[in-house]
């Protein structure tokens, strides 16, 4: 994170949602997820605001951005495509699923396709094991995944 | 060397508790432990090494290895031992066949992913990870590559499939260790100590799962880039070769260690000197030591390279005139030489034209040689010590309030602290190991009030904040203090019951209708001192009625023209509102120096004799007079301002100064540069050709802490051995070379050992009565008073009534001082320093520590700044009605509008120049902290500089040896 100033409205808009949660306990969780829903990646800018409004040190914030997967330090695609990696999920063609997908994308895991349509990324169970293999578009989970139904849900965000 | 049989240290796992008595069988033998140990630390204690990694005695258990598993009867599974609190009767299986499996099986996978270079690893020999692959019987790793792949890890730079994409390279960016991510098992340990101990939070562990690393500060950081202070800590944790000493990736392990003091601030934190033959490989921390607890800084840990620096000094140097260059010559010749022109000036002068300085970085031992030397052969008083510019109003104030001129506790005392006022002081960078003990008792909820006018890091750190932050103008003090007291008197929220049984109640009377007085209201104090007057009355109620109330200072409050008024005030607070006599209360000096207080307990000073006693009095004088056989001068001596003055003024001709660099330290350079001129025989004994050494005649080579043995006496009055290490690289002990002097001057002195000394000290101060090496071997270090009544020292002072008999309170008026700002000088300069650097800097600049201060800056806010065109990094002319000098100015709002800030440690740049000659009412200490000041752009260093820094190489050189 870099300690030149943030454009003015950036500061204003992450100091406005570090407010916002700063009264929580435990308000780190929340402001990042508030950062991300509005920027769609923690911008680096907030890291200084964040540290001095809870008094942790740059290491710390550095450690639990790191930890979740979810956090980003750039924004991904306009449509994020997860699709599950856990054991039930390749017991059922979870595996070929994955690797079909990318290869249709020509991406490797965490790309985004050029127009900036899709970013794929894996993840690790979704809690619909009963019906694997599973993938998730945005906040929708979807069960029973092939590889049409993948066709198809790709083509509808338009990758 | 002294055999010195260095007592149980082991790591016992986690730390200890105080609790209940609690009794279980771990393996069959019973075991009592306080409620809240860990059966971990149960079994350490019945001897048993229950097999971990990621557990260590100085932080808390964390329970990420899984190494130290255990069974419990009548509990499931296998819980770690670590974490797992005893209970009464329960029994503990360390050793069954199913956790021997689980163990190997744990080990097995940390093998798989770290390097087999055992026999070349910087760590072997003192390897946690090869001890316990040892320990679990590890004898296959059976994780393979898959076929035509290679095995995922973090140590192979390549492998098969090409660049390994998780190999990351030794991170070499701090100068004193090394962070090799490849060695890294991942067990916290270094997070949690640079969390739990050190209180920085500069290190995290980064990603998840098998991407864990440790990782500094941001992905953007290195270790050197990062918040890391290194102190030392994490080095201290790590259980790998992961953080290493670069000396030990040098040396090699060290092979023998002996225990000593630290030779730089007045925490005076035991190390143990990790040695190969006479080799110094390292310093640790030694955690049986009473004042650090097993806690270090940048300076103790690293910074001593400076012993076997080139600039260092080792033969004796002598010239007819200062013009001259040195003459190497011998030993005898420069003693001669030295006596000759000593004695010459006292027949020509008078008995008491020449005089000695003591230094507060000498032993006891040494200190009291070079004042009995003044007083016994010499003739006369003429010793002082830079405790006259450092804590002199402490001696003073404390004297006059409480009875003794020393602090009142111990730093365990802080662990039992709710509310610290913290004035004048900057503890993290000043005194880093007490300042960890403060925040992480801050941490556990203590309340903080900083009086000071910068905003110092302990104002808001990492999970540290001040609840009341009073930004004082330079010099306002004694208003801010009174006001403090008028709010406790006017609200009633004194402690009456203390006042009335410990103090005299007459005395009090007089000073709460003192207090009252409206003028010294917060309201009315606001126009002087520009503190808020509502966050003061909340700071004044905070402390009188949040429970233990302790007050930690430092030079902000002495170095002033009312630097004694301070002091008494500091105790009349602690008076009012009866936070005196128990532990987490008291008045506790931060002393600069590791023995200034024990050099001013050594008689240092003019009108004392060893022990605080007036040189005045028949019976003390006696006492000594039967000890050394001589007759001594009942007349006080002269302070080290009035030497300078009577140089100037021609009847002071020569003077002894050992360890100390009085022209870059004290105050008004060009007056002190004007007297050592002025003298016909400066004689300086020193390391290094320091800047008082520009002036000398004679200059006699000083040995480090670790040439010598001694004892320092620390802030709390905890006197701790100093043990020889390595033989003096310049021939003597400098005991011995002050004795030679001696002895060259007729005195016949035959001490063979600092011990002796020791003796002779104990047999004439009461306060050292009972000490004596054996003791403080037995003891490990003991605080003073030691005599018949406290055979094991006094941790606690005024327990049950104050030294003096009633605690006194003395009426504090403010008085402005004489240096004030106008409009030639509208800014007010205060001076402090960094954590990085020590005093004047001759030892920390000889040493890498000047990668993170490598100069002296001008801290000014930006208003300020920006009034005066000024940039970050310009260089600034910084002048006031003494002197002006250079810098480059540092834009921050740490200052106040108004006030600007810097640091001395830099000859070149020679803060000391611009500070004035005035000086506290009754001890002559420098008013460092207050000076009017104008600050200009400029193109660079001064002529004054420039003519300074000529003069200077003029002066040091060095004809090469006859042949």
């Amino acid at each position: 994170m870099t300690n030149s100033p943030p454009p003015a409205e950036i500061a204003d808009e992450i100091a406005a949602i570090i407010d916002a949660h700063k009264a929580l306990e435990g308000p780190l969780l929340p402001i990042l997820h508030g950062l991300q829903d509005a920027f769609d990646h923690i911008p680096q800018a907030a890291g200084p605001l964040i540290c001095d409004a809870l008094n942790i040190s740059r290491a710390e914030l550095h450690g639990v951005i790191s930890f979740y997967h979810d956090f980003r330090d750039a924004p991904a695609g306009r449509h994020i495509l997860k699709i599950c990696r856990a054991e039930a999920c390749q017991a059922v063609g979870g595996k070929a699923l994955a690797e079909d997908t990318l290869a249709k994308l020509g991406l490797d895991w965490h790309g985004t396709t050029p127009g900036g349509a899709v970013t794929i990324e894996p993840v690790y169970c979704l809690g619909l094991c009963a019906c694997a293999p599973a993938a998730m578009i945005d906040d929708r989970v979807i069960g029973r995944m092939d590889s049409a139904r993948m066709q198809s849900l790709l083509e509808k965000v338009g990758a | 060397m002294k055999d010195f049989i260095i007592p149980d240290d082991r790591d016992m796992g986690t730390p200890a508790r105080e609790g209940a008595p609690v009794t279980l069988t771990i393996d069959g033998f019973d075991v009592t432990v306080p409620e809240g140990t860990s059966v971990m630390r149960a079994a350490a204690e019945a001897g048993i090494s229950v097999p971990r990694l990621c557990a260590t005695d100085s932080v808390e258990a964390f329970g990420s290895c899984r190494l130290c598993v255990v069974e419990i009867e009548g509990r499931r599974g296998t819980p770690s031992s670590c974490t797992t609190p005893v209970a009464p009767g329960m029994v503990v299986n360390t050793g069954s066949s199913k956790v021997r499996k689980i163990r190997r099986g744990v080990m097995e996978l940390y093998i798989s992913d770290h390097p087999l270079d055992c026999l070349t690893c910087s760590a072997n020999g003192d390897c946690e990870l090869q001890d316990m692959a040892g320990a679990v019987g590890l004898r296959d790793v059976r994780y393979a590559a898959p076929e035509g792949g290679a095995l995922d890890n973090h140590f192979e730079a390549r492998n098969t499939s090409g660049d390994n994409h998780r190999y990351l390279p030794k991170d070499e960016s701090n100068p004193y260790f090394t962070y090799d991510p490849s060695k890294c098992i991942v067990c916290s340990r270094c997070v949690r100590a640079c969390e739990e101990v050190q209180g920085t939070f500069a290190l995290t562990i980064e990603g998840r799962g098998f991407d864990s690393r440790v990782s500094a500060g941001n992905p953007f950081d290195d270790f050197l880039s990062s918040d890391c202070v290194s102190c030392g800590a994490c080095v201290q944790a790590c259980p790998t070769a992961t953080l290493q000493e670069k000396s030990v990736v040098e040396l090699g392990t060290p092979e023998h260690s002996v225990v000593t003091t630290c030779a730089y601030c007045g925490v005076g934190c035991s190390f143990k000197a990790e040695m190969q033959g006479d080799t110094l490989v390292r310093m640790v921390p030694w955690k049986n030591g009473k004042a650090n607890r097993g806690h270090s800084c940048v300076k103790g840990r690293f910074a001593y390279g400076y012993a076997h620096h080139q600039d260092r000094i080792l033969n004796p140097m002598i010239r007819d005139n200062i013009t001259d260059p040195w003459r190497e010559v011998s030993w005898d010749e420069a003693l001669s030489f030295a006596a000759t022109r000593l004695r010459g000036l006292q027949e020509k002068h008078g008995a008491k034209s020449i005089g000695v300085i003591t230094s507060s970085r000498c032993t006891n031992e040494e200190t009291y040689l070079v004042q009995k030397l003044t007083r016994a052969v010499f003739g006369n008083n003429n010793t002082d010590t830079c405790a006259r510019v450092c804590h002199s109003p402490t001696g003073y104030g404390l004297g006059q309030t409480f009875g003794t001129s020393a602090g009142t506790q111990d730093f365990d005392s802080v662990e039992h602290t709710d509310v610290v006022i913290v004035i004048g002081a900057n503890p993290t960078d000043g005194h880093p190991v007490f300042a960890s003990r403060l925040k992480k008792r801050l941490r556990a909820g203590a309340k903080l009030i900083v009086i000071d006018p910068r905003r110092i890091d302990l104002v808001k750190s990492a999970h540290v904040e001040a609840a009341h932050h009073l930004p004082l103008r330079p010099g306002t003090n004694v208003a801010v203090v009174t006001a403090l007291a008028h709010v406790i008197v006017t609200e009633k929220l004194y402690d009456e019951d203390f006042i009335r049984t410990r103090c005299d109640w007459e005395e009090f009377q007089a000073y709460a209708e003192f207090v009252s007085n409206p003028r010294h209201s917060p309201e009315m104090a606001e126009e002087l001192t520009r503190v808020p007057a509502a966050e003061l009355r909340e700071a004044a109620r905070l402390f009188a009625t949040g429970g233990n109330g302790a007050i930690y200072y430092g030079l902000g409050v002495t170095e002033h023209s009312q630097g004694s008024t301070t002091v008494m005030g500091i105790a009349n607070l602690a008076m009012l509102t009866g936070n005196v006599g128990r532990p987490g209360v008291g008045v506790n000096p931060l002393r600069g120096q590791n023995n200034v207080q024990g050099s001013c307990d050594m008689g240092s000073f003019p009108h004392e004799l060893p022990g605080y006693r007036h040189v005045k009095l028949p019976e003390v004088r006696k006492i000594f007079e039967d000890a050394w056989g001589v007759s001594i001068d009942p007349e006080p001596g002269l302070r080290i301002p009035n030497m300078l003055d009577a140089a100037v003024d021609g009847t002071f001709k020569g003077l002894y100064c050992q360890g100390e660099d009085i022209l870059q330290s004290d105050p008004d350079t060009k007056h002190v540069a004007a007297g050592l001129a002025a003298m016909e025989c400066v004689i300086v004994h020193d390391l290094f050709l320091n800047e008082t050494a520009n002036y000398a005649h004679v200059f006699l080579p000083g040995s480090t802490f670790l040439e010598k043995d001694g004892t320092f006496t620390n802030a709390e009055r905890r006197i701790n051995r100093v043990r020889r290490v390595m033989a003096p690289r310049n021939g003597y002990a400098d005991w011995e070379v002050t004795q030679l002097l001696a002895n060259a001057m007729g005195a016949n002195w035959t001490y063979t050992h600092p011990s002796q000394i020791m003796d002779e000290i104990a047999a004439t101060t009461p306060s050292f009565a009972g000490v004596t090496y054996d003791l403080l071997d037995e003891k490990g270090s003991v605080q003073w008073p030691c005599n018949e009544d406290h055979p094991d020292g006094t941790p606690l002072m005024h327990v049950d009534g104050f030294m003096r008999g009633k605690g006194r309170f003395i009426v504090t008026e403010y008085v402005a001082t004489d240096e004030k700002t106008g409009p030639r000088f509208p800014l007010l300069l205060t001076t402090g320093r960094v954590l990085s650097q020590y005093n004047v800097g001759a030892q920390t600049r000889r040493t890498a520590n000047s990668v993170w201060h490598g100069e002296d800056v001008l801290e000014i806010h930006p208003h300020d700044a920006e009034n005066r065109g000024l940039n970050e990094g310009d260089w600034v002319k910084l002048a006031s009605r003494s002197g002006e000098t250079s810098l480059r100015a540092h834009v921050t709002e740490r200052v106040a509008p108004g006030v600007v800030y810097t640091t001395f440690h830099h000859p070149d740049t020679q803060a000391n120049v611009v500070t004035t000659d005035f000086s506290d009412w009754a001890t002559n200490c420098p008013e460092y902290k207050v000076t009017a000041v104008q600050v200009s752009a400029s193109n660079g260093p001064s002529e004054w500089q420039e003519d300074y820094a000529a003069q200077a190489e003029q002066a040091r050189r060095i004809l090469p040896a006859a042949e």
